[in-house]
């Protein structure tokens, strides 16, 4: 079933991003959240955000996980997954994404670290659908102003 | 590349040799008579349209044609750099068999292909078709669904697969138009249309623009059946719907990741019956969950369209109670899990998606709202999870989905029994590098689990069990089970037994984009690590090249014999349908 091409839509990963409407995050504590966190329920015809992540939109938050195979070595923004990435959705014309990611825009460029690396990532918690302008990624949940380190 | 290409095109022409174009159809393409299709003609050169002359055995191709293509004067890559021109005639048809040679000529650019078409007869032979496609079934596989589900004693089966006693025979070849390699687009597609493609083309030969949709489009048996007849089309997967294998029955793109745009190409042709997964790619951008990019519903679009709509086990059977004449299940945002996920270990996503029906409910879902129809169906049934099992190696649910495949299969041949107009066909799309050896056996000492494999004479047999008589093995963790392995495979640690905390997950992408073992999986007692034979760039096992098996059975199915291409299948399918009879293609002219 899988094909053999490379996808090469998202091209523009490393292209600037919109300034950030929230402040800094350093000084706030920030509110752990976990993948299993962030749907209190699940339909083929949509899913439902848990009460947990209606609280925390708008709010700074630490959550564990992977990042997903980036396209370029420096970009200020990745997908992080609840499980290691065995395929890499933008390469793979069959592979997709699963439900469950959070897409996290960093404050300041760090180099991208290995897929099975798990990592800590904390950042003011975005909610609702945004394209992102310079790839046309589409998501429903983000960190903004967001760091991570090794966990 | 391109320029490079280009370049070199160029310097040829200088010194004087004959440069190449390209015409589609290919050569040796085999058509449907009366059947619509897209004529296109690339050429390497830049050529004023006056100067490119094409004619059909020998005469002014406009005069056999009944029309003239539509000039391109310079055709561009993704770059903007010139490839040359171009004539595109779209939804040609040609009523009358036979061979025609197509002859085209500009400067010193020039090509010859030649076509077969082919008429049908005028009575059709079958009814319905059931099209059972066991994605990526090997024939190791059915020789382990055959030992796990029936078991063995004696050197002969305690029993036989459903699939096994099917009339007819034929050996499947798989290539595609620029690879001897194959993925499920381009093999379905070739099922599907009569015309091979390329690897990851839907309905289309791949052309040379970067536009993944406007590649020159040939008629897929869906819509073959709505501009001849008046049957019943329908779905059946435990994929995404708009996967590459459901969607090679409607869609027509250069690639099979456009996955939101095939939803909108399935509403077009509205097959009578969808069932499968793959909702995120019918949710508006704003839905959780969603995978679209704009904001088109097309749950509310399918229902707008007369569909009942099921989600669940239990709404498929009230809109199987419904007299909508159409039904729309979607059971998952992505793929369905598989038979042992969902009947015994309860992972992958089941507890996210607990009610989800299986292939064989849903194929009984699908027979009983077809069959309403009294002029007769078509009946597409795919076991994808074989095939999305077997690239990562998890060759314990590659087999159970196998033995679930041949419980439709056994209720195809039910209904085929009682409606003796009905063809039943079971073959794969491709197959995988895999192989039953022998066995595993724990009872062995020591604990190298490389001593525990038993083969000839020490393999004896598995001890699987079945108790509850429902064809699947009791438990799949067995102390003596069989020992299957892949000719290929990425860096991944071999650990000998069932994974029973869910689907196998072999290598992990690093950050310079090559695959290593998933060290998941290190600990595990007896783990070794096997050094992949793949590039590192590959993730999971790969698709053979071997041919496949289909077997048949019902009226017409005695086309399918010796060695067949895929794209010939269609032929006999065609055939059984009278789609290329007179009538036919008196209505294509029209």
């Amino acid at each position: 079933m899988r094909p053999l091409s490379r996808r090469t839509c998202l091209t523009g990963l490393t292209g600037g991003l919109a300034l950030s409407i929230f402040r800094p995050v350093a000084a706030t504590a920030s509110s752990s959240l976990s993948f299993d966190e962030f749907y209190s329920s699940f339909s083929p015809l949509g899913l439902e955000f848990s009460d947990k992540i209606k609280t925390l939109t708008g709010e700074p938050v630490a959550i564990k996980g992977f990042m997903a195979p980036p396209l370029k070595a420096e970009a200020q923004f990745f997908v992080l997954t609840q499980i290691p990435m065995a395929l890499c959705p933008f390469c793979s014309t069959d592979a997709d994404w699963p439900e469950n990611i959070l897409v996290v825009y960093l404050g300041r460029k760090q180099t991208f670290t290995r897929p099975n690396q798990l990592i800590e990532a904390r950042g003011m918690l975005e909610r609702g659908s945004w394209t992102d302008p310079d790839t046309g990624f589409v998501s429903q949940l983000r960190l903004r102003e967001a760091r991570y380190d090794l966990a | 590349m391109r320029t490079l290409l280009g370049a070199l095109a160029a310097s040829s022409m200088l010194t004087g040799a004959v440069s190449a174009a390209e015409i589609y159809p290919i050569d040796r393409a085999t058509i449907l008579a009366g059947s619509p299709f897209d004529f296109k003609v690339e050429l390497d050169g830049v050529h004023g349209e006056a100067d490119i002359a094409i004619s059909v055995n020998g005469k002014p191709y406009a005069e056999t044609f009944g029309k003239s293509a539509d000039y391109v004067a310079e055709e561009k890559d993704k770059e903007g750099a010139t490839l040359g021109s171009a004539l595109i005639l779209r939804d040609l048809a040609l009523a009358e068999p036979g061979t025609y040679e197509i002859e085209v000529k500009a400067g010193e650019d020039s090509k010859t292909v030649t076509w077969e078409v082919y008429g049908t007869e005028a009575a059709p032979k079958a009814k319905n078709v059931i099209f059972i496609v066991g994605d990526g079934l090997s024939v190791a596989h059915r020789t382990a669904a055959r030992i796990m589900s029936k078991g063995m004693s004696g050197g002969k089966a305690n029993g036989r697969l459903a699939m096994d006693d099917l009339d007819h025979m034929a050996f499947i070849g798989t290539s595609s138009t620029h690879s001897i390699a194959t993925d499920s687009a381009n093999t379905m597609s070739a099922y599907m249309t009569g015309h091979k493609s390329r690897v990851n083309a839907l309905g289309v030969y791949a052309d040379r623009t970067p536009d993944s949709q406007d590649d020159p489009k040939v008629e897929t048996l869906a819509e073959a059946l709505r501009r001849t007849t008046t049957k019943s089309v329908g779905i059946v997967t435990n994929s995404e719907v708009e996967d590459a294998t459901p969607a090679a029955i409607v869609a027509h793109t250069r690639l099979r990741g456009d996955k939101a745009d095939i939803v909108g190409m399935m509403l077009e042709v509205q097959p009578e019956v969808i069932l499968g997964g793959g909702s995120a790619y019918f949710l508006k951008s704003d839905v959780p969950g969603s995978k679209r990019k704009d904001d088109q519903d097309y749950v509310a679009a399918f229902r707008e369209a007369g569909y009942a709509l099921a989600t669940n086990r239990e709404e498929l059977n009230t809109a199987a109670g419904t007299n909508s004449g159409k039904i729309l299940g979607l059971f998952h945002t992505g793929n369905m899990d598989t038979w042992l996920d969902r009947n015994q270990l309860k992972k992958g996503s089941v507890e996210k998606f607990p009610d989800q029906p299986g292939l064989v409910e849903m194929t009984e879902v699908a027979l009983g709202e077809l069959s309403k129809n009294p002029e007769g169906f078509f009946l597409m049934i795919e076991g994808a999870n074989i095939d999305k099992m077997a690239h990562p190696l998890d060759w314990d649910r590659s087999v159970t989905e196998t033995i679930e495949l041949d419980q439709v299969a056994a209720l195809a041949r039910e209904f085929a029994a009682k409606n003796p107009d009905t063809m039943v066909v079971v073959t794969g799309d491709h197959t995988h590098g895999v192989s039953v050896i022998g066995t595993i056996d724990d009872e062995k000492p020591g604990n190298d689990m490389r001593e525990k494999v038993g083969v000839y004479d020490d393999a004896g047999f598995p001890n699987y069990a079945d108790e509850n008589g429902d064809g699947f093995p009791d438990t799949i963790d067995v102390s003596k089970r069989l020992a299957i392995f892949s000719s290929n495979f990425p860096d991944y640690y071999e650990t000998w037994r069932p994974k029973m905390d869910g689907p196998f997950e072999p290598a992990l992408k690093t950050e310079d984009g090559s695959y290593v073992a998933n060290e998941a999986y290190k600990d595990v007692p007896g783990a070794v690590l096997r050094v992949g034979n793949l590039p590192k760039d590959a993730d999971t096992g790969v698709h053979s090249v071997d041919d496949i098996v289909l077997q048949a059975s019902g009226p017409g199915a005695e086309g399918f014999k010796g060695y067949m291409e895929q794209s010939d299948v269609y032929k006999v399918l065609a055939d059984a349908f009278a789609l290329g009879a007179a009538q036919n293609r008196d209505t294509a002219q029209k």
